[in-house]
């Protein structure tokens, strides 16, 4: 473990991780994988998408491959109300996957954009019976706000549409929600490519999750591992404080130079 | 509220055959660096010399869907319930003049039937019966629903249109998704092909799908019967269809289905047959135009052929099916299929056949949410 994030923990509902990489189960071809990319990015909680589990199966089970030291992250895909949302959530906990919930009610299928309003309502009910709500929402400052309100846990504000791969396309809404918001914010979608979760991290989002950059890559193990390093990285970064930068070299003090000393 | 017919009667008209050979393969090529693709850029897809660019095309269609639904396909069988029929659909095998044998399903013969299915660990299923209203009614339906929800997690079903009230009831039952193919969009062919029955209604037909939205449901299928019309006319207005249902409706999951002539009882044969190259083109096409539109092949296509096109744009596929009523579980159900089976592998067959090209099979994608929980 790198020195200076072996004492950096992320604490949430109570639970504290060492790992800032949330991963998903969606889009591998096969769910034999699950364990190692869990095992080489070092990832400690693990999203699942309620409708695909089936518990009385007789076939494969998704939850036959996620081990059992890794926090379960249920999530309500296929939502398109706060209630269905909900109604999923209480399905997840009595099915014995535990109380932590990512709520994503999603009521557009041309670009799976999380609708906030119903989100927010999905998460006051839920956060009032208990759950830990990490909601999947867009980089609004103003939903992020009732989102804390409603008693999140966590906000996580999409970098991209879910799926595009498109990197941090919304950075300066981000970045905004990390200064303005008290809560872990951890940015959901859309990362591409590791170079962008080390962004993310640097610029100090609390974790990052990805699935569809690894479960899309043409080695999805070793992508895991490389997207384990890159919030490593980014996360170290941000802890020792990067440095001011210039677009230009700055060698002397145009305006003020009349002034003599160093005025830069 | 302007209906899907009076946005086909905008198209309808437009030179078609001609803009298609206008179009130029530096133009198709243009539009494969396009995010998203307008109506007409999706028939330039279509045209010939768009099919000189397949393999550009299908790496396009493969990245998509990748990125869209991952390397996975969800799985799902028919279960006919009945093939009475009223119509007289020139094409099919149900048609009330052809001489075969017909059966309903009772109560019992539904839950045998749902048991046999269910242990392929399938759990999603969908519903086919022939229009006759009397004997497979909307109630005939819900009780089935009633009856097969404790063996499956997700119900569609494929029977004649309702009206907006009909499919609620349906939906409020338990029903999630609606396949409904036009069959033909050209409505003088439409007229032509079914000379008798309730379904000679096009627009009554045409417009099943948006009333299946209106009324809550999860997914709506369409399609056109691929080999009635001109393929690529077919194709576009299929398109146009999915296209419009999604930006009117776009809390469904709008999908699209490729279903091509078989041979079946009767002389009827399709008139305009397609082959593999060209349904490889409507299916890119299609994907490149509606990214996230799921797409589904049946048993109809060989099993070469769907293992071929796997990695094109298919989400979902149909497994271990058979076209007769109690195909599953009445030895005496061979005599009333409504199409041949091409592909007749089984679902264990056709998972493992996934899982060799590097596919997932997904046999749950959905879970009825209502009782008790909620």
């Amino acid at each position: 473990m790198d020195n200076i994030t072996k004492e950096d923990l992320l604490i949430i509902g109570g639970v504290a991780l060492k790992s800032r990489l949330f991963t998903g189960t969606g889009k591998y071809p096969s769910d034999t994988m699950i364990p190692e990319i869990i095992e080489r990015s070092g990832s400690q909680v693990i999203t699942v998408a309620l409708r695909r589990v089936d518990f009385a199966a007789g076939t494969e089970n998704v939850m036959d491959y996620i081990p059992q030291s890794v926090q379960l992250l249920p999530n309500t895909s296929g939502a398109r109300t706060a209630d269905e949302a909900v109604r999923i959530a209480r399905l997840a906990k009595a099915t014995g996957c535990g109380n932590w919930i990512k709520i994503e009610v999603i009521s557009d299928n041309r670009y799976l954009l999380p609708d906030g309003y119903e989100t927010v309502k999905a998460t006051e009910i839920l956060a009032n019976e208990g759950f830990v709500v990490l909601p999947y929402v867009n980089a609004d400052l103003m939903v992020a706000r009732s989102l804390v309100a409603a008693g999140a846990a966590a906000i996580m504000p999409l970098g991209a549409p879910i799926g595009s791969n498109r990197g941090l396309r919304t950075e300066e809404m981000i970045r905004i929600l990390i200064e303005e918001i008290a809560l872990p914010v951890i940015v959901d979608a859309g990362i591409g490519k590791p170079s962008e979760a080390c962004a993310a991290m640097e610029m100090g989002a609390a974790a990052c999750l990805v699935n569809t950059a690894i479960a899309s890559a043409g080695d999805p193990v070793t992508m895991a591992e490389a997207f384990g390093w890159a919030v490593r990285a980014g996360r170290a970064a941000f802890l020792s404080g990067t440095g001011a930068t210039r677009k230009t070299a700055a060698a002397s003090s145009p305006l003020t130079g009349f002034l003599g000393g160093r005025n830069r | 509220m302007m209906d899907f017919y009076e946005y086909y009667k905008t198209w309808r008209d437009f030179p078609i055959a001609e803009y298609l050979r206008s179009v130029s393969e530096s133009r198709v090529l243009a539009i494969l660096q396009k995010e998203r693709l307008s109506g007409y850029d999706f028939l330039a897809l279509l045209s010939p010399a768009a099919e000189g660019l397949l393999e550009d095309m299908a790496q396009k269609s493969h990245d998509l869907t990748i990125r869209n639904f991952g390397r996975s396909v969800l799985l799902f069988t028919p279960m006919y319930l009945s093939n009475y029929c009223s119509n007289r659909c020139v094409y099919c095998g149900f048609n009330i003049d052809n001489a075969i044998t017909r059966h309903h399903l009772s109560y019992a013969e539904v839950e045998r039937e749902a048991q046999e299915i269910a242990k392929s660990g399938l759990k999603h299923i969908l519903l086919l019966t022939g229009e006759d209203k009397v004997r497979a009614s909307i109630e005939y339906l819900c009780h089935c629903v009633r009856i097969i929800e404790k063996y499956f997690t997700a119900i569609g079903i494929e029977i004649y249109p309702l009206t907006t009230e009909g499919y609620r009831t349906l939906v409020e039952n338990g029903v999630d998704s609606l396949t409904l193919f036009q069959e033909t969009y050209n409505e003088t062919l439409y007229e032509k092909l079914h000379p008798g029955g309730p379904k000679r209604n096009y627009r009554f037909r045409l417009a099943g799908p948006e009333r299946g939205c209106a009324a809550g449901m999860r997914a709506v299928n369409v399609g056109g019967l691929l080999g009635l019309d001109d393929w690529r006319r077919e194709a576009f207005f299929t398109g146009l269809h999915a296209d419009w249902l999604q930006n009117r409706w776009p809390e469904v999951a709008v999908g699209l289905s490729l279903p091509r002539m078989r041979p079946h009882a009767g002389t009827f044969q399709p008139e305009f047959p397609i082959s593999d190259r060209h349904l490889v083109q409507v299916m890119t096409a299609l994907r490149l135009f509606l990214p996230r539109a799921g797409i589904t092949v049946s048993t109809r296509e060989g099993s070469q052929f769907r293992d071929n096109i796997l990695p094109l744009g298919v989400t979902t596929m149909s497994a271990g099916a058979s076209t007769a009523v109690g195909g599953h579980s009445r030895e005496e159900a061979v005599s009333t299929s409504q199409f041949d089976i091409s592909d007749e592998r089984s679902v264990p067959e056709m998972a493992e056949a996934l899982k060799a090209f590097g596919y997932q099979p997904i046999y749950k994608d959905w879970q009825l949410i209502g009782g008790s929980l909620s």
